[in-house]
């Protein structure tokens, strides 16, 4: 008895509801924008600049006191965040303390850190340091650089490289896959107030990463039942590429998203952000796939050369990889 | 058919091979780790203790004991990113060059008249003279001081720039000059934080140079940024002292105002040495790889006015007699006086290469921090939160896997049981990898295993859908096994590709976190490819031998 997670044979038209799934991805991206424009992102140290302290105490925490006592020290803007998570025993409470760039200073100094886990310590003696960390302005807003070149000339190489294995429509549609995947992310990211630092930026890369993959794998399907099915409108030939990849599609998404989901629970708060970002982005991608890149191929059309019926498909050689 | 030739067998079977015997370090991590340590000591020339043997013993020394490098949020370290304030050095070098212009420009007193030094920016150097007609004279005179630049792009032109106008005379370092005074001071810099970091005996520090002015120091197993800073900043001790005797004898008894130190360089050699220094590094300008008149190489050094003196009173009335320059409590070269050094500036050959003569420039200027350092990033993790970190993604990590092997057997049976095989060479690929190459485990790494562990059965499913596929089409179980590899080809080549384009470019543009994702998860597609590929396959091909099926379910 085989587990299967979708009818052998499946003949699901999915492009039926083609508008109203692309519109709803319009939506959806017009409003991860306007998220992301009145709401903004949550950024990190790395991105702003500043310190985080984290603290660990036996007593529970109480973000109040914490902040009476840092208030004396004039530091500016200070965010206080108390850090659940399941993997903590009873007796074990966490809180990431943010403290704004200094005005003047690269990184925030020793003397700050110092006389900021003094006064804590002041309120709760058992508290601990377990991390400090501090970005200067300067550092930080080349970081905001390097991530943005990374992500930009991952899309130039993607788009590139299928230009050159398949056909432009084909790459029109991925990297719109890809923006679609990384707008809807971002939107995510603004809504729930995540914090968005360098792990997030990895994560965005490995989201294009991922949703490239996915729809390499039905583009590559589709071009070859271009070749077999010459005359077959385009609309009928893509559904068929689609419904023939389908259990693949659930199965490998299936298994990364069970993978992606014990990171999640287990793998405890330092990088549930990070994981959250991949695990969301491995669902948008899978949908893009189908809802976004095909749509856009399909309304884009494949030249499959009118003037040469017969020849029609031909011209998506296979190139022997 | 299905055939694989007993060569290609062979060869999968020892990539695995290899691949487990490399990864097997990792789960005796401890054990390892400090088997490495003690083989370290042994080599750094430490003496041989029951426990060194104890720890060398931990770990058979037939077997592979490199060890995945763990990252700062593993292990717990600090981590700092440094600016030299290169500019800084400017100032010094051209103060340097105050009494030996005086000098030059006293001999023309005739022509000159007084002279006086003027208020400056900084890294220029101003003199009046009081006699404006002679300024021409006075420039050419300071000219003769330029010194050809000793560095591959600065062939051929002189180290400062002299000008004058109306009664003053101006003195800067050239372009070229700057340029090699830059590259000079970031490799002192770096040099004396080695120094500071290795005499604190950690564990594998990262010392980078980063860009052209930076420097990315990580040191694991450290308590704070903070503590980090005040190791590097220490400023390490150069001096010249006079040389009383050697000896080879450690034991030997030293008078009270006598020092031994050991020399860098010659084994069992000690110097004894006179406490009280006739210079200090404190007045140590510059030190620079240079050519003797014979076209030997040398070293150039240069003291500041007060140590030039002191110097220059001490070389007249010890010629012929060895002094010794120590650093660090080492003495790192005894030469024999020539002749009094009186300028300030002197010259130390020996039977030096040309990158002896660099190494001990560097060494030399490596006295104190050339230039001060801001620091730009600052982190600390605990070693305790890294331990939470490495618990929890192991578990993650064992999760990840006993699901997707159930989810996998469920799914393709027999099949699925040969991928899941698969699955646990392709971890074990990653890790041997990742310790042959000396990769950094970080906890984003570890999201990227557990990714490529997610991804790594998306080849596999390709092509056992492929293999159903066929299966319909009502061919032979061998055909269809065949074809059923040999359609997702293209799938699996695409699709791997561009996933690995992007590590590629994470790896190149990124840092810290991003890159030590690329490492794991580049690593990971080449593994995963191999394995599903190949390994799986060659599963298939046996079991189909053995068993000669009529009929396959997958």
């Amino acid at each position: 008895m085989r587990l299967k997670l979708v009818p052998q044979e499946t003949n699901w038209d999915f492009f039926r509801y083609r508008k109203v799934t692309f519109g709803a991805s319009v939506v959806a991206m017009i409003a991860s924008v306007l998220i992301w424009l009145t709401v903004g992102l949550n950024f990190g140290i790395d991105f702003l600049g500043g310190t985080t302290i984290r603290t660990e105490s036996t007593q529970a925490v109480d973000v109040g006191d914490y902040r009476d006592a840092l208030q004396t020290l004039d530091l500016g803007d200070i965010t206080i965040t108390e850090v659940f998570d399941p993997t903590f025993g009873p007796d074990r409470n966490v809180a990431q303390i943010r403290i704004q760039a200094q005005d003047g200073a690269e990184a925030v100094t020793p003397e700050t850190i110092a006389a900021v886990e003094a006064a804590l310590q002041e309120v709760d003696p058992s508290l601990t340091f377990p991390s400090v960390e501090s970005v200067g302005p300067k550092v930080s807003g080349e970081l905001i650089i390097t991530a943005l070149l990374a992500v930009g000339a991952s899309l130039v190489a993607i788009l590139f490289y299928i230009w050159l294995r398949f056909e432009w429509q084909f790459s029109v549609g991925a990297v719109g896959a890809l923006f679609h995947d990384v707008i809807l992310t971002i939107g995510v990211f603004s809504l729930l107030q995540i914090r968005f630092d360098l792990a997030t930026i990895a994560a965005l890369l490995t989201i294009i990463g991922y949703s490239i993959n996915d729809t390499v794998v039905i583009f590559d399907r589709l071009r070859e039942n271009l070749i077999k099915y010459k005359k077959t409108p385009l609309i009928e030939v893509m559904n068929r590429s689609v419904n023939e990849t389908l259990s693949r599609t659930l199965m490998t998404s299936g298994t990364t998203l069970i993978a992606l989901l014990a990171l999640l629970i287990l793998g405890g708060d330092v990088i549930r952000g990070f994981v959250f970002a991949i695990f969301w982005g491995v669902i948008v991608g899978t949908y893009s796939s189908v809802y976004v890149a095909k749509n856009i191929v399909l309304w884009l059309g494949v030249d499959r050369d009118p003037k040469k019926p017969s020849d029609a498909g031909t011209q998506f050689s296979e190139v022997d990889a | 058919m299905l055939q694989i030739a007993l060569w290609k067998r062979l060869t999968i079977l020892l990539v695995c091979l290899v691949g487990l015997s490399l990864a097997l370090p990792n789960v005796f991590y401890t054990r390892a780790e400090r088997h490495n340590d003690a083989v370290q000591a042994i080599e750094r020339g430490a003496v041989t203790t029951p426990e060194i043997e104890a720890d060398l013993a931990q770990w058979p020394e037939i077997l592979p004991s490199s060890l995945v490098n763990l990252g700062l949020d593993l292990r717990g370290g600090a981590h700092l990113l440094a600016e030299v304030q290169l500019a800084d050095v400017y100032e010094g070098r051209v103060d340097g060059y105050w009494p030996e212009v005086r000098d030059v420009l006293r001999d023309l007193r005739d022509a000159v008249g007084t002279i006086r030094r003027q208020e400056a920016p900084a890294g220029e150097l101003r003199v009046r003279i009081s006699r404006p007609e002679g300024l021409q004279a006075a420039v050419d005179a300071v000219r003769g001081l330029a010194q050809p630049i000793v560095s591959l792009t600065g062939v051929g032109q002189s180290d400062i720039e002299v000008t004058g106008s109306g009664d003053t005379l101006t003195l800067r370092l050239s372009e070229a000059e700057r340029s090699a005074t830059d590259d000079r001071t970031m490799e002192q810099s770096l040099e004396i934080i080695r120094r500071r970091v290795d005499e604190a005996g950690t564990r594998e520090p990262t010392i980078q140079r980063q860009g052209s002015d930076r420097i990315l120091i990580q040191v694991p197993g450290i308590g704070s940024a903070q503590e980090l800073k005040e190791l590097i900043g220490t400023t390490a001790r150069l001096t010249f002292h006079h040389v009383s005797g050697r000896t080879s004898d450690p034991q030997e008894r030293v008078s009270p105002d006598q020092l031994m130190f050991p020399s860098l360089d010659e084994p069992d050699t000690f110097y004894l040495l006179e406490r009280i220094p006739v210079v200090t590094g404190d007045d140590l300008v510059d030190s620079q790889p240079g050519f003797d008149q014979n076209g030997q190489p040398a070293v150039t050094f240069r003291f500041n006015p007060a140590g030039a003196r002191a110097f220059g009173n001490y070389t007249a009335d010890n010629v012929g007699a060895p002094f010794a320059i120590v650093l660090d409590e080492e003495v790192v070269t005894a030469p024999v006086i020539r002749q009094p050094i009186t300028g300030g500036s002197g010259q130390i050959t020996g039977n030096f290469t040309v990158p002896e003569a660099n190494q001990l420039s560097i060494l030399l200027r490596a006295g104190a921090l050339p230039a001060e350092m801001t620091f730009l990033e600052e982190r600390t993790v605990g070693p305790e939160l890294g331990q939470d970190s490495i618990d929890a993604g192991q578990i993650a990590a064992l999760v990840a896997m006993a699901a997707v092997v159930v989810f996998m057997i469920l799914s393709y049976g027999l099949f699925g049981a040969f991928a899941t095989v698969a699955l646990g060479v392709n971890v074990a690929l990653i890790f041997g990898v990742l310790s042959l190459i000396g990769g950094t485990l970080t906890l984003p790494g570890i999201a990227g295993i557990v990714l490529t562990i997610g991804m790594a059965v998306d080849a596999n499913v390709l092509v056992f859908e492929r293999i159903r596929e066929e299966l319909k089409s009502a061919r032979g179980p061998a055909r269809a096994i065949e074809l059923g590899y040999e359609r997702a080809l293209s799938a699996i080549i695409d699709a791997n590709i561009t996933t690995f384009i992007i590590a590629v470019i994470l790896f190149t543009l990124g840092s810290g976190p991003v890159r030590g994702f690329a490492v794991t998860l580049g690593i990971g597609i080449l593994t995963s490819v191999f394995t599903a590929i190949f390994v799986t396959r060659l599963l298939i091909v046996i079991w189909f031998e053995r068993r000669r099926p009529k009929q396959i379910e997958v």
